[in-house]
C-alpha cells in the first residue's frame, strides 16, 4: 500500500466516527447477511408447515430423521473426544521425533474434502476394492453404521486439533504439582488436566456435533436407505416444501437449545476428580497400560481414520495410467462439467476467503477487545450460532428468504452468501481468541508511544495475530470447498463436491476409476493450496 | 498433629548430579548434602540452575549422571508421586477448577487416605496457615499471600518428609514477602521437616536458612552458615552476591606475619589478612560497604583512603555514599544513618576498615568482570 493512503488511513482511523463506523458495518453486515436471513427464511414459509400435519407417514419419516441425526451427532460426538483425547495426549506430549509426523497425519482427514471423504470410506468398508476384499463380501454396507464411521472420521481431526491446542496451552506445572502431591499420571490427567482443559473438551465436543449435524453430501454418499435430517431436507425439498421447513426447523431449535444447554451446564459439569483409586490408576499409569493405550490410539487412527481417509487415492492412481487421465484433460464427458465445478469451487472458497477477511476482523476485535460494551458480550454468543445450524437447514432457509425477497439476486450471490454464512464463525472464532492472547498493554503501549488505531492494528494486533489470520482463513477456504449440503439446498449450481455426488449417486454415468480420478484431483489441489499456505505462514500456523 | 504422624525426617544426598539440557550444562557435578529438619537455601542468580536442582530432588526431570538419595533411598528414576515430597512453585501452581479446599485435601485423596482422615489432615493445615474462613474461596479469589499459603498447606498436607520450595515468595509484594518468610520457617520448623528453599534473594536466604549453598552457572561455589557466607566468602563472586563488596585491584607489596601490605592502583597502600599470596602476586581486596568508617576530611588512620563523595542517597536506615578515592576507584560505603554525621556531595572524606573485615582474593584467571557477570 502506498506510504501516503497509509499515513491518511491512520489518521482517519482516530476519529471516532470513523472508528465506530466501521464497527457499526460490520455488526450490520453481520446481521444482514448472516444471522437474519435464515431466521427470516424460515418464517416466510411458516404457513407451509400444515401440510405436514396433516401427513402423518410423512410426519413420522421427518420425526425419524431428526432422531436419527441428533443420536447420530451425540454417539459420534462422544466417540471422537474419547478417542481424540489419548491422541492428541500423544501428540501434545510425546518427546518423540514421530509426534510430530503424528500431529500431521492427525490433519489428513481435514485436508480431503468431505465428499470425498465419503466415497473413500465406501471403497475401503463397502466395495469389493477395499478391506471388504479380505471377508469375501460387504464388510460395511452403506447405512447408518457407515454414516458414524463417517462422521467420527470427518470429526476426529478437528477434535485432535482442539485438545492438542488445549494441551499446549496448558500449564504444566498443574500436572507436575499433582505427580508431586502423590498422583500417578493417569491420576493427574483425570483430575486436574482434564478439570483444567474441560472448555476445550466442551468446545470439541460442539465442534463435532455441529459437523455431525450439518454434513450433507458425503453422508448421501454411504446412506444407503438410512435417512437424516440432511438427507431428507435433500430428498423433499423440491416436492414437500412444508416438511422440508419442518424439519430445518427442528434440526435449527434443537441444535440450538442442545449447544446452550452444554455451554450453561458444560461449566457446572463436574469431572469425577473428588475421588481417587491409588492402587488401580497406579497400576493403568505405567509404561505397560500406557503401551497398550498408545498402541490402540495408534491402530484406530491408522485403520479407521487415516487408510480408508485416502483410499480413494488407489483408484486415482489407477486411472492416471488409462486413457481416463487423457479425457480428462481433454474435458471430454463428463469432465467438462467437472473443471467447470473445480473452478467455481475454489474461486468461491477464495472469495468467501477474502469476504470474511472483510467483516469478520472487525468483528472478531469488537468482541475480543469488548469495543461495545455488553452488546460485545451479546455478539460473542450470536456469532456461535451458525456453526450449530445445520449447514443444509440453513441452505435451505436462505434460498427461501433471498429468493423471496430478492427475486433477481444472481444463483452465484446465493451461493456466496450461503457459504459466507456458514463459514463466518470459524474466522471470526479464530480471530478473537487470536487478538484476546494480545495484552491489551501491548495496544496501550503502542498508542502512548503515538501510534493511531489503524497503525496499532498495522504494527501490533496483525504482526501477532498473521498466524491466526492464516489459520482462520484456511479453514474457511477448506470448509467452503467441502460444503455440500447448504450449496445443494441453495441452488443449482454445480460445485465439485455436488458434482462428485452426482457421479456417486449415479445421476451422472462415472465409473469408478473416474469418480476416483475425480478425487484424487480435489485432494490434490486441497493439498498443494494448504502446502502452499502452510509455507507461507512458515509452518507455524494451525488450521 | 496429624501432619507430622509416621513421618522420619529425611537427609537428602545429592552425588556427583549433572544435568544437561542439550549442550547447556545446567547442574555441573554438583555434591550436596542437606541434613533433617535444616532449613536449607540454594541461592544464586537467575540461570544459575538452582531450580534445575530442585526439580531433580523433585524427580520431575532425571539427572544424566550421578546419584540422589532422600533418607537412605536412592530415588533415581523413582516417579515424583512416590518421593514423598511437597513442592511448592514459584507460581504455586494452584488448580484453578478447584477451591482452596479441594486443593488442600487432593494429596490425602490420591493417596488413597481416606475420605475422614483427608479432611482431619486439610482441617489441620488450613488452621496451621490461618486460612479456614476461605476453604471455599477458587485461587482466583485469593490474594497472592493466601495463594502461598495454601500451596505451602497443599504440599503439607500431602504428608511430604521434605518440602521444596521454588522461590516462593517471588511473586509477592515486599511487605508480604517479608512476613511469610518467617512464616514458612516456622511452620517447617513446628513440623520439623526438611526444607529446600530456592531463591536469588541473598537477604531472604540469610533471614531464614539454617545453611545456604551459593551457586553459579551449575556449580555450588560455597556452603555454610549465613553468617559464615558473610563473614568469610572463600570467592569473589560469593563475597559480592552474598551482601556485596567493593572491590580494589592491586599487588601484594609486602607480606608481614598473616597480614599483606597491599598496593592499590594509583599507589595507595592498605593492609589486609593474607591467604597465602606471595610477594607481588595479583590480587583483588573485597571491603563490604558497612566495613568503612567515613569520616570527614583527610585522617591519617591506619588503612586510610581518602575520597570526595561523589553521591549521597538516604535509604532509610541507611545513607548510602559513592566515594571516589583519589585513584579514581569508586567505592560504596553505607553508614546508619541515625548513628552517624551526614556528608554532603563534594566534601574531602577518609575512609578506613580493620584489615580482619576485608577479603583477599587472587586475581581471577577469567578478569574481575567475568567473576562478577551473574549472567
Amino acid at each position: 500500500m502506498p506510504k501516503k493512503f497509509v499515513e491518511k488511513l491512520d489518521r482517519l482511523s482516530s476519529r471516532p466516527m470513523v472508528k465506530y463506523g466501521v464497527y457499526l458495518v460490520a455488526v450490520i453486515l453481520f446481521f444482514a447477511l448472516i444471522l437474519v436471513p435464515p431466521i427470516l427464511g424460515i418464517v416466510i414459509k411458516w404457513s407451509s408447515m400444515q401440510e405436514i400435519f396433516g401427513n402423518s407417514q410423512l410426519m413420522n419419516r421427518a420425526l425419524d430423521a431428526v432422531k436419527n441425526s441428533f443420536v447420530m451427532a451425540v454417539l459420534v460426538s462422544i466417540l471422537d473426544v474419547a478417542a481424540g483425547i489419548p491422541m492428541a495426549w500423544l501428540i501434545a506430549r510425546s518427546r518423540s521425533k514421530w509426534a510430530n509426523i503424528l500431529d500431521t497425519l492427525a490433519d489428513v482427514p481435514f485436508i480431503v474434502p468431505t465428499a470425498v471423504l465419503g466415497y473413500s470410506l465406501l471403497l475401503f468398508w463397502y466395495r469389493p476394492e477395499g478391506i471388504s476384499a479380505f471377508f469375501g463380501g460387504s464388510l460395511v454396507s452403506p447405512g447408518w453404521f457407515l454414516v458414524a464411521l463417517l462422521h467420527f472420521t470427518f470429526s476426529y481431526p478437528v477434535v485432535v486439533r482442539v485438545i492438542v491446542g488445549a494441551l499446549l496451552d496448558y500449564k504444566i506445572e498443574y500436572e507436575q504439582a499433582a505427580r508431586t502431591l502423590g498422583a500417578p499420571p493417569f491420576t493427574t490427567a483425570r483430575t486436574v488436566t482434564f478439570g483444567i482443559i474441560k472448555p476445550s473438551l466442551i468446545a470439541a465436543f460442539i465442534l463435532a456435533f455441529a459437523r455431525s449435524i450439518s454434513e450433507t453430501g458425503a453422508t448421501m454418499m454411504v446412506a444407503g436407505a438410512f435417512e437424516n435430517g440432511p438427507i431428507f431436507i435433500q430428498n423433499t425439498k423440491d416436492v414437500y416444501v412444508g416438511a422440508t421447513v419442518f424439519v430445518s426447523l427442528i434440526l435449527i431449535v434443537v441444535s440450538c437449545l442442545i449447544f446452550a444447554a452444554v455451554r450453561v451446564l458444560g461449566g457446572k459439569l463436574k469431572l469425577p476428580f473428588k475421588k481417587a483409586w491409588p492402587t488401580v490408576e497406579r497400576k493403568i499409569s505405567y509404561s505397560s497400560a500406557a503401551m497398550t493405550r498408545n498402541g490402540i490410539t495408534l491402530l484406530t487412527f491408522f485403520i479407521i481414520i487415516l487408510i480408508p481417509s485416502l483410499f480413494a487415492a488407489l483408484p486415482a492412481f489407477k486411472a492416471a495410467s488409462t486413457d481416463i487421465l487423457h479425457n480428462a484433460l481433454l474435458g471430454v464427458y463428463p469432465w467438462g462439467e467437472y473443471w467447470q465445478s473445480l473452478v467455481l469451487s475454489y474461486s468461491l472458497g477464495a472469495a468467501v476467503t477474502v469476504l470474511n477477511v472483510l467483516i469478520g476482523l472487525p468483528m472478531a476485535i469488537i468482541v475480543a477487545r469488548k469495543r461495545l460494551g455488553k452488546t460485545s458480550s451479546a455478539l460473542n454468543v450470536l456469532v456461535d450460532i451458525p456453526i450449530i445450524v445445520p449447514s443444509v437447514a440453513l441452505g435451505v432457509s436462505l434460498r427461501f428468504f433471498w429468493k423471496e425477497t430478492l427475486a433477481f439476486i444472481p444463483d452465484i450471490l446465493l451461493l456466496v452468501f450461503a457459504h459466507l454464512a456458514i463459514t463466518y464463525p470459524y474466522f471470526v472464532r479464530s480471530m478473537s481468541a487470536a487478538v484476546e492472547r494480545i495484552s491489551i498493554e501491548l495496544e496501550e503501549a503502542s498508542r502512548t508511544l503515538g501510534a493511531k488505531p489503524f497503525c496499532v492494528f498495522r504494527t501490533v494486533i496483525f504482526p501477532l495475530t498473521k498466524y491466526s489470520m492464516f489459520s482462520g482463513a484456511i479453514m474457511v477456504f477448506t470448509r467452503s470447498v467441502s460444503e455440500t449440503g447448504a450449496t445443494m439446498a441453495v441452488t443449482s449450481l454445480k460445485t465439485t463436491p455436488v458434482v462428485l455426488v452426482d457421479w456417486v449417486k449415479g445421476k451422472i454415468a462415472a465409473t469408478s476409476l473416474e469418480i476416483g480420478l475425480g478425487c484424487g484431483f480435489l485432494i490434490l489441489i486441497s493439498f498443494i493450496i494448504l502446502l502452499a499456505l502452510r509455507l507461507i505462514v512458515g509452518g507455524k500456523g494451525r488450521y | 498433629m496429624e501432619v507430622k504422624e509416621g513421618i522420619s525426617m529425611p537427609d537428602v544426598r545429592l552425588v556427583n548430579v549433572t544435568k544437561k539440557f542439550g549442550k547447556i550444562v545446567a547442574v555441573d557435578n554438583v555434591s550436596l548434602h542437606i541434613k533433617d529438619k535444616e532449613y536449607f537455601s540454594i541461592l544464586g542468580p537467575s540461570g544459575c540452575g538452582k531450580t534445575t536442582l530442585l526439580r531433580l530432588i523433585a524427580g520431575l526431570i532425571e539427572p544424566d549422571e550421578g546419584e540422589i538419595y532422600i533418607g537412605d533411598r536412592r530415588v533415581n528414576n523413582v516417579p515424583p508421586e512416590d518421593r514423598d515430597v511437597g513442592f511448592v512453585f514459584q507460581t504455586f501452581a494452584l488448580f484453578p477448577h478447584m477451591n482452596a479446599w479441594e486443593n488442600v485435601t487432593y494429596g490425602p485423596r490420591v493417596k488413597g487416605f481416606g475420605m475422614q482422615k483427608a479432611e482431619r489432615i486439610g482441617h489441620e493445615v488450613l488452621e496451621m496457615v490461618r486460612l479456614h474462613e476461605r476453604l471455599d474461596a477458587f485461587p482466583s479469589e485469593l490474594s497472592g499471600g493466601m495463594m502461598q499459603r495454601v500451596a505451602v498447606a497443599r504440599a503439607l498436607a500431602a504428608g511430604a518428609k521434605l518440602l521444596l520450595l521454588d522461590e516462593p515468595l517471588g511473586h509477592l509484594d515486599a511487605k508480604v514477602r517479608n512476613e511469610l518468610r518467617y512464616e514458612v520457617r516456622r511452620m517447617t520448623k513446628d513440623l520439623e521437616l526438611t526444607a529446600i528453599h530456592v531463591t536469588h534473594d541473598q537477604s531472604e536466604a540469610m533471614a531464614i536458612s539454617d545453611r545456604i549453598a551459593v551457586m553459579k552457572k551449575g556449580k555450588v561455589l560455597q556452603v555454610g552458615t549465613p553468617q559464615e557466607l558473610y563473614m568469610n566468602p572463600q570467592s569473589i563472586f560469593v563475597a559480592n552476591f552474598i551482601g556485596g563488596s567493593n572491590f580494589l585491584e592491586g599487588f601484594i607489596a609486602e607480606t608481614k606475619g598473616r597480614m599483606s601490605v597491599i598496593e592499590l592502583r594509583g599507589g595507595l597502600k592498605v593492609q589486609a589478612v593474607n591467604k597465602g599470596m606471595g610477594k607481588g602476586e595479583r590480587v583483588v581486596l573485597a571491603v563490604r560497604p558497612e566495613t568503612f568508617t567515613i569520616k570527614r576530611g583527610k585522617d591519617a588512620d591506619e588503612n586510610a583512603l581518602f575520597g570526595v563523595v561523589e553521591r549521597f542517597a538516604f535509604e532509610g536506615t541507611n545513607v548510602r555514599y559513592e566515594v571516589r578515592l583519589e585513584n579514581q576507584d569508586l567505592v560504596v560505603v553505607v553508614a546508619p544513618s541515625m548513628a552517624c554525621e551526614w556528608f554532603n556531595i563534594g566534601e574531602r572524606v577518609t575512609l578506613s576498615f580493620q584489615p580482619e573485615n576485608a577479603h583477599l582474593f587472587a586475581y581471577p584467571e577469567l578478569g574481575l568482570r567475568e567473576e562478577l557477570a551473574v549472567e
